[in-house]
């Protein structure tokens, strides 16, 4: 029983330690009920390369630049995240992908930050340079573990009070108003929005790359403004040019104006741990 | 990000009693022998261009019925076609589920294996007469083309307001279900232009078909999609539809409800092959019972160059081409034709074919699929069937140390084959005992062999 209590706050512990504990344990948890529950799940195999390539590419640069750490999470998240998101029929795409995502991290860098969420540059770069062998399946989920990842998503964010994850919460808000403008303006029933919701890529994209503290503005109503561009710019993409990916298209080219609003809007730089 | 694409959405419409949506794509009468058997749609898409075919199992007086299609962009005359009813019967024959035979061995010997097919056998749709455009534009409607293509005669509508568009349906006697309206309401103002067909009697006479043959529309439109929800309107029950695609690339699916494939691969008992049609029914609906009939099933996904095992012979490249796939080169069809039933499986052959075709089930109605299918092309090449395997049990005399194991291991097989069967279509595994023990899979076969008189099989009488 005493053991028990030991592992539970050794478990809280690590996890309101560093959000990033409590990410990693979502992803994996949503990807081990796809393995089971999808037919369309990602091969464990194209998980291993993908982590692999995110990890080596992590370890080269910070050997490369000197950086006297070996954090294993950003770049578990980033490759968790695309083993949910990226789909392709090259086997090489998977860790080319995750390589992609993670040395966009340490070379396009503005103000000592990086300009892009790492999963989301390597799923739009791979998407515009590969468009015939890359695509996202953003139809793989049920309502069932949608909601259930929601409330997941959502303690997360009680949970670690909210660092940077008001961003989530202003696109979500900004989307919802969106697509609900849209079935009032069309006369559609409200099932219509509602089902359109009701999307796993929409909760992997709202709470683990849009919220990612480092590539969002360091200002809170920046982040306002910020997530509010990528849902209009989202919306405009998927409705009038019937992009299916627009989500990602939209935070990438947003987040080309972060700089901007972190040099009109000075705060401070966001930190990962809290110890 | 330039994954493009545009679609078409359609609701026939019967003309001069009450209306019953079929399959999203026309609405037919409520009380009639019109049962709603899988209405068909072929999408053949690369880029931006789309050809849809739709054909439904209309059974009605071909003069009753008419059909209401959304698209997303005018249709010209040349961009209209009566396709052939048989070509999508074939498509739809060549990726059905399938029952695959195979023979044990002598257990103290060998093998061979033999294929059979189950074909899904359907029918073509209809419409009715001609419209007056008089009164269209007091009501916002504007006529920007009427055409006679074959048997239909085609108009397409562009519209201001749909209170107006459905007034003027309706006073030319097509009868709108309610809600339609609304439905339209939201096409006109995402820019839709309707594509309205209904026969001509007359062509329909002259031309001495006693069916109506499915319509073919080609377009280009960013825009991939299947328009669902006029067909939903008032219709109680589940709609049913075949979705065949045809790509350059891959597998096709919906991006906005989740793909199941459909069980496969399992052994079965041997009398499901006089029933097979039934089976595929019970396996469907149970399949998409455990979903909840919230998601489209996948039933093949296959690259047309070959087949394992073929459940009808392949289709000629001029069929494809008919059905839209616009980039085959048909000059050379190289491909076999009425290769022999027994055993069909034909390597690529003819050069590359480029065609992936892809088979979705999808049962549906307005609560489960509230929104149209979105879909995407994917680059995902993975081969997949519904093929389900009857395994006969050896029939000679086996003497030998061996036979007694294989005998004692048929009864636990037969018995596994009866569950597998029972939780795959939701039938009475007692009721499937039974019929197994009429059809000679014994379970007490040892038994029944043992207590054989020794003479029996001496001269192979």
């Amino acid at each position: 029983m005493f053991c028990l209590y030991m592992c539970g706050m050794t478990f809280l512990k690590a996890i309101s330690q560093d959000a990033r504990h409590f990410q990693i344990m979502t992803l994996s948890a949503l990807l081990l009920v796809l393995l089971f529950w999808s037919d369309f799940a990602p091969d464990p195999k194209i998980i291993a390369l993908t982590a692999g390539a995110t990890l080596a590419m992590q370890f080269i640069f910070f050997k490369a630049l000197k950086i006297p750490s070996n954090d294993y999470r950003s770049p578990l998240i980033t490759a968790l995240s695309l083993a949910l998101l990226f789909k392709t029929n090259l086997i090489w795409l998977y860790p080319l992908v995750g390589a992609v995502a993670m040395a966009s991290k340490f070379l396009i860098r503005v103000n000592n930050k990086h300009l892009f969420n790492p999963a989301n540059a390597g799923i739009v770069l791979m998407l515009v340079l590969l468009p015939t062998h890359a695509w996202v399946s953003p139809g793989q989920w049920g309502n069932e573990i949608w909601l259930g990842f929601a409330l997941i998503s959502l303690a997360a964010i009680v949970l670690n009070k909210a660092g940077r994850a008001d961003t989530a919460l202003f696109f979500l808000g900004s989307w919802i108003a969106l697509l609900m403008a849209r079935a009032l303006w069309l006369g559609d029933p409200l099932s219509i929005p509602i089902h359109n919701l009701q999307s796993g890529a929409l909760l992997i994209f709202a709470f683990f790359m849009i919220s990612d503290p480092m590539t969002t503005p360091n200002n809170r109503a920046m982040r306002f403004v910020f997530a509010l561009c990528v849902a209009v710019v989202a919306y405009i993409l998927q409705y009038v040019f019937q992009v299916r990916e627009a989500i990602f298209y939209a935070l990438f080219a947003v987040c080309m104006v972060t700089p901007l609003l972190d040099y009109l809007f000075k705060n401070e730089a966001y930190r990962w741990s809290r110890t | 990000m330039m994954k493009l694409l545009i679609a078409l959405m359609g609701l026939a419409v019967m003309m001069p009693t009450s209306a019953q949506a079929f399959c999203g794509f026309y609405v037919a009468k409520a009380d009639a022998s019109l049962f709603n058997e899988a209405s068909k749609v072929v999408i053949s898409r690369h880029e931006d261009r789309t050809v849809m075919t739709m054909a439904n199992d209309f059974k009605g007086d071909t003069k009753d019925f008419a059909i209401v299609i959304p698209v997303p962009t005018a249709v010209k005359k040349s961009q209209v076609n009566v396709g052939d009813i048989k070509v999508i019967d074939h498509l739809d024959a060549y990726t059905a589920p399938r029952l695959v035979e195979y023979f044990d061995n002598d257990p103290c010997q060998q093998i061979y294996r033999r294929e059979m097919m189950m074909k899904n056998s359907m029918a073509p749709m209809a419409m009715s007469d001609s419209a007056g455009a008089s009164s269209a534009k007091a009501l916002g409607v504007t006529i920007e083309d009427s055409y006679t293509v074959g048997e239909y005669d085609i108009l397409i509508l562009s519209a201001k307001q749909s209170d107006g568009l459905n007034q003027w349906l309706n006073q030319e006697g097509y009868k709108m279900p309610k809600g339609a309206s609304k439905v339209l309401k939201s096409y006109i103002k995402q820019d839709m232009k309707f594509f309205v067909a209904k026969v001509n009697l007359k062509k329909f006479e002259k031309s001495g078909y006693s069916f109506l043959r499915p319509l073919q529309v080609a377009y280009e439109s960013a825009k991939f999609m299947l328009p669902v929800r006029l067909g939903t309107l008032n219709s109680k029950g589940y709609q049913e539809l075949l979705l065949f695609t045809l790509t350059k690339n891959g597998r096709v699916e919906p991006t906005n409800y989740r793909t199941t494939k459909i069980p496969t691969g399992m052994d079965i008992p041997l009398y499901v092959a006089d029933e097979f049609g039934e089976f595929y029914k019970a396996m469907f609906k149970t399949a998409v019972e455990k979903e909840k009939m919230k998601t489209v099933m996948l039933e093949y996904a296959w690259d047309m160059a070959w087949c394992d095992p073929c459940a009808a012979d392949p289709l000629p490249r001029k069929d494809l081409r008919g059905l839209g796939a616009w980039w085959i080169d048909d000059a050379v069809d190289q491909q076999p034709i009425g290769r022999p039933v027994s055993r069909r499986i034909m390597q690529p052959q003819g050069g590359p074919l480029n065609a992936f075709v892809t088979r979705m089930h999808v049962r549906y109605n307005a609560d489960t699929f509230p929104e149209e299918i979105m879909l995407q092309t994917t680059d995902d090449r993975e081969n997949f069937q519904g093929r389900y395997v009857l395994r006969h049990p050896f029939k000679g005399k086996a003497q030998c140390e061996a036979a007694g194991e294989y005998y004692d291991g048929l009864k636990k097989r037969f018995d596994k084959e009866a569950k597998t069967l029972a939780n795959l279509t939701g039938w009475d595994v007692n009721d499937i005992r039974r019929k197994m023990e009429k059809n000679g899979q014994s379970f007490d076969i040892k038994e029944a062999i043992k207590n054989e008189p020794w003479w029996e099989d001496m001269w192979n009488k």
